[in-house]
């Protein structure tokens, strides 16, 4: 493995871990785990900005349960990497690398799902010693779980940098949009992702048309004034 | 349902100490037959030791097939489950009992806890975060007030769960209508929607300014940026009265993506 791939792989390992088995302490959300990646690969900045617009992305899926949802933890690794190995701030850069997280948190979405049916085939196979109360089986079972969580954010991570590096750059090297525009479109477009998800898990409370409204008043008046 | 709860029994610090290491594990042999249920047995094995026989005696190996078969519950919450059964195992609660609690409590505590965090801790803690960042704080400054700000919520959870499960054992349910548990989703969800509607214009602001055209900065944004960030915001606002529209046909970040690769495609086309 390439040196430069080492860092954001054990990266994407970690957070990948983090988003379920272990120790989900939110180091998997965008904002945390683009801003690491940025660190890591050597522009924080860089890194924070894609983490902000991949956040945003990511109020519209609640980590419930049995349901199968998008991965944000190594999505947002590869989104921060991608987006903090641009020297200085080019057009399309950050579109392509939010682009390409969300299509590694679609990836990742299944990846888990994969991991959860093999978990289940381990369960079963062990289901004689778990049923005779065996620690050995109870311990191994949740070892070999964590273990392969890890394994699968790594390769996920892995497999998502060698594709999209080189698509990357290929599609930069043909951007024709303007660096305002192309961040005007993305933003509007992750603020409208986060505004949807928020309204509908808050809109049946009283009042929540004024929160919001008094809300965004605030925003406006403190974007203009500072 | 059950006898009187008396004072818990003694329990190792020692072995507390390894049941709430392995809580932040519950879900790392995740699956869909099971689900939660081997996690439960993980994490209450260390207490299961203290059970007559040790490790390996025929009560430790029947109450670790019991606690380790199916169970679904949200993880943080969890931790009341696996105090409760804990407490019910070394207190010598008939099984009948133990099993009626399991089937019980896997609503209660999976519904409690998906309002709680997954609808409201996290969005709060996420958006505040955000606020942050649009305020114009800096890269560790956003991560760290956001780690441990969902951080005292998230051990604090685990932490009360663990403590008033063991203390409550199969009487525990009644804990979970207290009225912070109840009327907490409400209040946040409040502050939620309040904090949305005042992290879209500065996170906007501050996307746009890292475009190298600080709009509607006083005294120094161009035209050019503050009419930029103006359409972005009603932009968003246009877009997400229809993604609310579309909810239950197409969710935001599938919506999002096939937007974002039609700019792409637009820009490398033009």
């Amino acid at each position: 493995m390439a040196p430069a791939l080492l860092a954001p792989v054990l990266l994407g390992a970690l957070i990948g871990l983090d988003v379920v088995s272990f120790p989900q302490i939110m180091i998997s959300r965008p904002i945390v785990a683009a801003t690491l990646a940025g660190a890591v690969a050597g522009d924080i900045a860089a890194g924070l900005l894609a983490g902000a617009v991949l956040e945003l992305m990511a109020m519209e899926t609640l980590p419930v349960g049995a349901s199968r949802y998008p991965e944000w933890g190594t999505a947002a690794v590869v989104a921060g990497t991608l987006a903090a190995v641009r020297a200085e701030p080019r057009s399309g850069a950050l579109v392509v690398a939010v682009f390409a997280g969300i299509a590694t948190a679609w990836a990742g979405g299944w990846s888990m799902y994969a991991l959860r049916r093999l978990n289940g085939i381990w369960a079963e196979r062990m289901q004689p010693a778990l049923e005779a109360g065996s620690w050995r089986a109870v311990v191994g079972l949740q070892l070999r779980g964590l273990t392969a969580d890890l394994v699968r954010a790594a390769l996920l991570t892995l497999v998502a940098l060698v594709i999209w590096r080189p698509v990357d750059a290929w599609l930069l090297s043909r951007w024709s949009l303007d660096l305002v525009v192309s961040h005007s479109i993305l933003v509007a477009i992750a603020a409208a992702a986060a505004a949807s998800a928020i309204w509908r898990l808050g809109h049946g409370a009283t009042g929540a048309r004024w929160y919001l409204l008094g809300g965004l008043a605030a925003g406006v008046v403190f974007a203009v004034l500072q | 349902m059950t006898g009187p709860q008396s004072s818990p029994p003694p329990l190792a610090w020692r072995l507390r100490a390894a049941m709430f290491t392995r809580l932040f594990a519950i879900q790392g042999s995740w699956n869909y037959e099971s689900m939660l249920g081997n996690g439960i047995g993980f994490a209450a094995e260390p207490a299961l030791r203290a059970l007559p026989g040790g490790r390996g005696g025929t009560a430790y190996r029947v109450a670790l097939a019991r606690e380790s078969d199916y169970f679904n519950a949200h993880p943080y919450l969890a931790s009341v489950a696996v105090g409760a059964l804990v407490r019910a195992e070394l207190d010598g609660q008939p099984p009948a009992h133990i099993e009626r609690f399991r089937n019980a409590m896997c609503g209660p505590l999976g519904s409690l806890g998906d309002r709680l965090v997954w609808a409201g801790w996290l969005p709060l803690t996420a958006l505040i975060a955000l606020l942050a960042y649009g305020m114009g704080a800096g890269p560790l400054t956003v991560m760290l007030l956001f780690l441990v700000l969902y951080n005292i919520g998230h051990v604090g959870l685990r932490a009360w769960g663990i403590h008033n499960g063991w203390h409550g054992g199969l009487r525990v349910a009644a804990v979970l209508g207290h009225p912070v548990l109840r009327q907490a989703p409400l209040y946040i969800g409040r502050a939620v929607l309040f904090l949305l509607g005042a992290v879209l214009p500065l996170v906007i602001r501050r996307v746009l300014a890292s475009a190298g055209d600080a709009p509607i900065v006083a005294g120094h944004g161009s035209s050019g940026g503050i009419t930029a960030a103006i359409a972005a915001l009603v932009g968003a606002v246009v877009l997400s009265g229809i993604f609310v529209r579309l909810h239950g046909r197409v969710e935001g970040w599938r919506a999002a993506i096939v937007a974002l690769a039609a700019l792409i495609l637009y820009s490398m086309a033009r």
